[in-house]
């Protein structure tokens, strides 16, 4: 009996809390034009990709320190974090209490495509802008012929990484003829792999050679036996770094010494252990941003990121992180104010902004008009190559 | 010359098939048990040989005799816990048990270590292929091909002239029998499956060694085709469980030539179905009748 009156008391005690905490949150509501403009970031800082989170955050409270010098309009921007922990529903649970709780004027994150896609309902509905530093689905932004117009991403999409590479074939390496390698499990491979050949046949060159493999296989010998029998001068193969390893090592072992080329799903430093790095050389990938571009903008980054994390290299995650901040910073100046209506459509006109990763244009569907950097591995080191416009 | 270079492809991945199904076929062979968690042990020795290589800075051959010794240790066990205490039990049991083991030493490396892959460095045996005719033929194949062979024959010679391999095929041919006959039949079956286990072991380096990747469900599909293969050549059959396995790579190479390749994995089990509806007991098989 008493004890059900002492948790009765506790009860009670709970939701008064509960209200109060209520009323607290609502009486900051009026913070949005008060001195400092808040921003939330739902990011993966635990779990299975922590790496990407943690790259993009370290990225981010770098632009914002350099942002808050001058402040926007003499107020600051204040960063408040959430721990998604690399799932789509905390991702979920995260946008909901850094929209409703924390009345942040905007949402940076996720860093993958499936933990941003799990925050846009939530995003659209409570009319919050978002914007995925390197979420590069294309369904993130726009779907079915309808526009997400609250969420906007700092990368590039996906097949655009294709038509890149089939430009940086035919023009840069000039050659005429090459030979596909899709994983077809998966869309990423497979929609890298046809806007190749879409531009690659546009531009002249002609597919000699298409083969197909699924995740986790491991001898690609026959595969490789065919595709060398038709002699082709350029492999374009768009896939994730365990297998394409494996395929390079086996390539290069049954003589095909052409060039190979892939996206970011090359970026691993397994790649080089699976591979070897003798047989990498003469391979080249698309990638957002190179640390070895000799642009000064991406320069001063590097000194910059290297000065405040110990002599850190920022990877391509830090930068687009370090750029997602300009992007939202640049908006907000622009737009005078921490609304989010505002700074949506300040967002959406964005055109030409210098960033490190290139330069920000919003188009009709929200995805970027930018460059990315082609990267040769050289004894197993990735080296700057050229930087395409498109 | 491109047929033949498919023709050398499929005999390299079939070595590796035959490798990990003489040790599946054996174990089948005495005690009439589908060892599932035989993929599984192949997986072990690879990141056993991984781990004696880069942490203990060993050459191949020892990290070979380790991952060998230490998976003969890990069968042994297998059988003493999982399997010996369901001998008399029906066969569904066993194999569901074995399924069991299977995953549990799967999720059991994915639970202490991560499930990220591992590569094996490149460097211990010297990769370069030897051209002939045109036909590029990687030394590491015909040194897994090596092995199987004369594991092969290392095998028949235990089974069939020494005092051990005379009560393996005594408890094959009846179990109460070789029993009264004054025959430690636990212990023969503890041998089996350490040899087994140990030829497993030996086929998980020699993987790590030729792929370089591994990973902790990298023993699943090999260990589906070795039972595949083994059942081609005849279950139980220890020449068959070689040419099973030869055939079995040679086929899905040619699959893949032929413009397939993603219907290699679909084509391995239609040979399975085939060699079940025709000639059940497999190619090197006798039909034995049923003793009524």
């Amino acid at each position: 009996m008493r004890k059900k009156k002492l948790a009765g008391i506790f009860m009670s005690f709970m939701m008064a809390a509960g209200v109060l905490a209520g009323c607290n949150s609502s009486s900051t509501s009026g913070q949005k034009d008060g001195e400092t403009i808040k921003i939330g970031a739902n990011l993966e800082l635990s779990g299975g990709v922590a790496s990407y989170g943690q790259s993009i955050e370290e990225g981010l409270k770098l632009a914002i320190e350099e942002i808050n010098k001058e402040g926007i309009d003499g107020k600051k921007l204040e960063l408040v974090t959430f721990d998604n922990k690399s799932d789509a529903a905390e991702a979920t649970n995260g946008a909901i209490k850094l929209i409703s709780q924390d009345k942040v004027s905007a949402i940076i994150g996720a860093a993958t495509s499936t933990n941003t896609l799990a925050q846009v309902e939530i995003a659209q509905k409570n009319k919050t802008p978002l914007i995925t530093p390197t979420g590069t689905n294309s369904t993130i932004t726009f779907k079915d012929g309808v526009l997400n117009d609250f969420v906007f991403r700092t990368c590039f999409i996906d097949p655009f990484q294709g038509t890149v590479a089939a430009n940086f074939a035919s023009k840069d390496l000039k050659v005429k003829n090459a030979a596909i390698i899709i994983d077809s499990s998966s869309d990423y491979s497979k929609g890298l792999a046809s806007s190749f050949q879409k531009s690659f046949e546009s531009s002249g060159g002609k597919v000699v050679a298409e083969e197909a493999y699924v995740a986790k296989d491991t001898d690609f010998n026959a595969i490789l036996t065919n595709i060398k029998a038709k002699n082709p001068e350029f492999v374009f193969l768009p896939g994730f770094y365990e297998e394409v390893g494996l395929i390079i090592k086996q390539a290069r072992a049954l003589g095909i010494d052409v060039p190979i080329m892939g996206g970011d799903g090359w970026d691993s430093p397994t790649l080089v252990d699976i591979a070897g790095a003798g047989s990498l050389n003469n391979t080249f990938i698309t990638n957002h941003y190179s640390s070895g571009d000799s642009d000064p903008k991406v320069q001063d980054f590097v000194k910059a990121f290297q000065g405040k994390y110990k002599d850190k290299s920022p990877d391509a995650f830090a930068a687009l992180g370090y750029d997602t901040a300009y992007f939202l910073a640049d908006a907000i100046k622009r737009a005078g104010s921490g609304d989010p209506e505002k700074i949506r459509k300040a967002l959406e006109e964005t055109d030409g902004l210098a960033v490190v990763s290139g330069n920000l244009k919003v188009n009709e569907n929200h995805d970027q008009v930018k460059a990315a950097v082609i990267l040769e591995y050289k004894e197993g080191k990735q080296e700057f190559n050229t930087k395409v416009n498109p | 010359m491109e047929f033949l270079q498919q023709l050398v492809n499929g005999v390299s991945l079939g070595s590796i098939y035959a490798l990990i199904a003489l040790g599946y076929t054996m174990v089948y062979g005495i005690v009439k048990l589908i060892n599932f968690a035989h993929g599984d042990v192949f997986m072990v020795g690879a990141f056993i040989g991984f781990y004696s290589i880069t942490i203990l800075d060993l050459g191949f051959f020892p990290s070979l005799l380790i991952s060998m010794v230490t998976c003969a240790i890990l069968g042994v066990l297998i059988e003493r816990i999982a399997y010996k205490p369901l001998r008399n039990a029906t066969r569904i049991a066993a194999l569901i048990t074995a399924i069991g083991v299977s995953l549990l030493i799967e999720y059991g490396v994915i639970y202490v270590r991560g499930a990220q892959p591992e590569a094996y460095p490149g460097d211990l045996i010297p990769a370069t292929s030897i051209d002939f005719l045109g036909v590029k033929v990687s030394s590491q194949s015909l040194m897994i091909l090596g092995t199987s062979v004369v594991l092969m024959v290392l095998l028949q010679f235990i089974v069939h002239k020494t005092k051990i391999g005379k009560a393996m095929r005594a408890v094959s041919y009846d179990m109460d029998a070789a029993r009264l006959m004054g025959i430690n039949v636990n212990n023969t079956i503890s041998a089996t499956f350490a040899i087994g286990s140990a030829l497993a072991g030996a086929a998980g380096v020699a993987f790590g060694m030729y792929y370089t990747k591994i990973e902790p469900l990298m023993g699943i599909i090999p260990g589906l085709k070795a039972f595949v293969a083994a059942v081609l050549g005849g279950i139980g059959i220890i020449p068959g469980a070689m040419v099973g396995g030869l055939l079995l790579g040679v086929i899905e190479s040619l699959v893949s030539a032929a413009g397939f390749s993603l219907w290699r994995d679909g084509v391995a089990f239609v040979v399975l179905i085939l060699i079940l509806i025709f000639r059940p007991a497999g190619l090197f098989g006798k039909n034995v009748r049923e003793k009524v």
